[in-house]
């Protein structure tokens, strides 16, 4: 037997202690398919991390600039794919800014109740994905049946199950369906139960909250300096909230309370996706109930609005105007403007520059995961190299909007 | 968004200020590219004005002006709950001098958004502590949001390089080689059976 070499410096003997290096992602289940970190680790503790986007990046402002004004909508249902109906009606309120027009109070009911099953589904699909990234498959099943009551209800609706395009300039593609209110109010019950049944099994329990309590803490301030919005933003005790702040469509006559956190860890964050989910439920059957039954949803306005079909086939006025809005698009008049609204993970901004024409000059639009994303390194740095799932589900990053 | 902004702006920063406008309700001010910086800092810890949240950044093409770029900033209150739009123009046609300061040290939400626009717009952020592509590889060539860059041009075929290879570090670590990556007892370099 080999005697032990006692000249050994004492530090010899301990393991090297190398900082590590380890790709996350982007092939990673709980990087969404689409992120890629790359850690520096000492240990399990992170030490610096490089948080690497773009590998969902489409060219979507470059292809709006190619196309008319109404052939964008399409382009901002893939942004962000669970809750698509909110950058549709974000995108038609804004070019709707530059045209000065206001669309008739039924369509505004109407796309308030749609967008807010949109952020109705987009709250499921972060909570439930985040629960089955910590090891609980139920909710998540739940949730995502919860969701799939919601999509039956749009699905009815627009005819599509996810990407919709329903959005149009001036109002929307088809008025709404007889059976929308007693579907609405008919799933949002069952909706509800579900999420509270999956509420129940989550909360109580000591390993999900262990992992999520006080994990990944983000102070009011830090919050706003990366410019976060939204549910993420709220949860750190920061009340903005477009809707709230700065009403658009009817948010302003309607009744709802804006859930704001304490601590703006990923308890918080996950705690309010679950009490913004009862808000919106609240603000559907309110908008049921104040939804006229008949009246036009589209407003008058020949210039964006497509003619009804009758009159397409009938008059040669009604031809002209359909093929004018076809092939050259919707004149918008030229200059500039930057209209916000409150999409599922924040404000949902549009920037959008317009020579006169019917194709877009520039369409920007500031993804508010963008920024959230932003402050990812921000949150894990120094943490353990598991919160980095728990953290990375609660900012629910959604790769279309965020990589464009 | 507040008029009021622009008239403050206009009395504090005089002839810096090039021009102001209010379209759509939406209130811009135009300086010049110099003092980008020092209007940003106003706007930021001036009480009066206190813009804490940086909301988007971004750069527009405008090929037939010089300077061509333009760089459109906006700002948030959430005190005051008031919103500003800030736009500079810089680089003549050929891209040249196509740089402004960077507002990283006063927004800290700034850094994604002028990586954006660096990659792809080509404006360059002077005091940026990163500036990298951010949406494109490394070796993507061009700026694809230039009104010049045509929608279908094709990119050139990126061969595996390391580190060394390339002579420079490489802005991202090299993708897996080979024989990396692949699964336990599955290695193609080992023989069947060795393991």
């Amino acid at each position: 037997m080999e005697p032990i070499d006692l000249d050994l410096d004492e530090n010899e003997l301990e393991l090297p202690s190398e900082p590590m290096h380890l790709n996350m992602g982007p092939s990673h289940p709980a990087m969404h398919g689409t992120v890629r970190i790359v850690l520096e680790l000492s240990g399990e503790t992170i030490v610096k991390s490089d948080v690497q986007i773009g590998y969902l990046h489409r060219g979507f402002e470059k292809m709006c600039e190619r196309g008319t004004w109404g052939q964008v909508f399409p382009y901002v249902d893939r942004l962000n794919y669970v809750s698509p109906m909110l950058n549709n009606v974000g995108y038609a309120l804004a070019v709707e800014k530059m045209c000065e027009i206001q669309v008739p109070d039924r369509c505004q009911w109407y796309r308030m109740i749609l967008g807010e099953l949109a952020r109705m589904s987009d709250h499921l699909t972060c909570t439930g994905a985040m629960a089955m990234e910590l090891g609980a498959f139920t909710p998540f099943l739940w949730y995502i049946k919860a969701r799939e009551m919601i999509w039956d209800i749009l699905e009815e609706e627009t005819g599509a199950r996810l990407t919709h395009s329903f959005g149009r300039i001036g109002g929307m593609a088809n008025p709404p369906t007889p059976a929308l209110k007693e579907m609405c109010k008919n799933s949002i019950k069952a909706v509800l139960s579900l999420v509270e049944e999956g509420e129940g099994m989550l909360l109580k329990n000591r390993i999900f909250l262990d992992r999520l309590e006080g994990v990944g803490i983000i102070s009011g301030a830090d919050a706003i300096a990366l410019s976060w919005t939204g549910p993420c933003l709220r949860a750190s005790g920061v009340a903005y909230d477009v809707r709230k702040s700065h009403p658009y469509l009817k948010y302003d006559e309607v009744d709802f309370d804006m859930p704001l956190g304490k601590n703006g860890d990923n308890l918080d964050r996950f705690l309010i996706r679950l009490a913004e989910l009862r808000q919106s439920a609240r603000i559907i059957l309110q908008a049921c109930d104040r939804m006229a039954d008949e009246g036009p949803v589209n407003c008058d306005d020949p210039r964006v609005v497509l003619p009804p079909k009758s009159e397409v086939y009938t008059t040669i006025e009604g031809t002209i105007q359909h093929f004018k809005l076809i092939m050259e698009g919707a004149k918008v008049p030229a200059g500039e403007c930057y209209s916000y609204t409150e999409g599922g993970n924040g404000e949902l901004g549009f920037y959008l520059v317009s020579d006169g024409t019917g194709t877009p000059y520039r369409v920007r639009i500031r993804p508010p995961c963008f920024a959230i994303t932003g402050g990812l390194s921000k949150l894990i740095n120094g943490a353990m190299l598991s919160d980095i799932v728990p953290t990375f589900g609660s900012l629910n990053m959604i790769g279309g909007e965020c990589d464009h | 968004m507040s008029e009021r902004v622009l008239e403050v702006l206009k009395a504090k920063f005089g002839d810096a200020v090039l021009k102001t406008h209010s379209q759509f309700g939406d209130d811009t001010a135009i300086v010049d590219a110099k003092s980008w910086k020092a209007v940003c800092r106003f706007l930021r810890d001036d009480p009066q004005m206190s813009f804490d949240m940086f909301t988007d950044l971004c750069g527009v093409d405008y090929p037939d002006r010089n300077p061509r770029i333009e760089v459109v900033l906006h700002l948030y209150s959430t005190q005051r709950r008031h919103r500003v739009r800030l736009k500079c123009a810089v680089g003549d046609e050929d891209m040249g001098g196509c740089e402004v300061d960077s507002i990283c040290d006063l927004w800290v939400g700034a850094n994604w958004f002028e990586r954006e626009a660096y990659d792809l717009v080509g404006v360059t952020f002077k005091g940026h502590p990163d500036l990298r592509r951010i949406l494109m590889y490394p070796e993507f060539e061009g700026h694809p949001l230039l009104k010049d860059y045509p929608a279908d041009r094709a990119q050139p075929l990126v061969p595996y390089r390391t580190e060394a290879e390339a002579g420079v570090p490489l802005e991202k670590l090299a993708p897996f080689a080979h024989d990396e990556g692949m699964p336990f007892g599955r290695h193609p370099t080992r023989e069947h059976g060795e393991n």
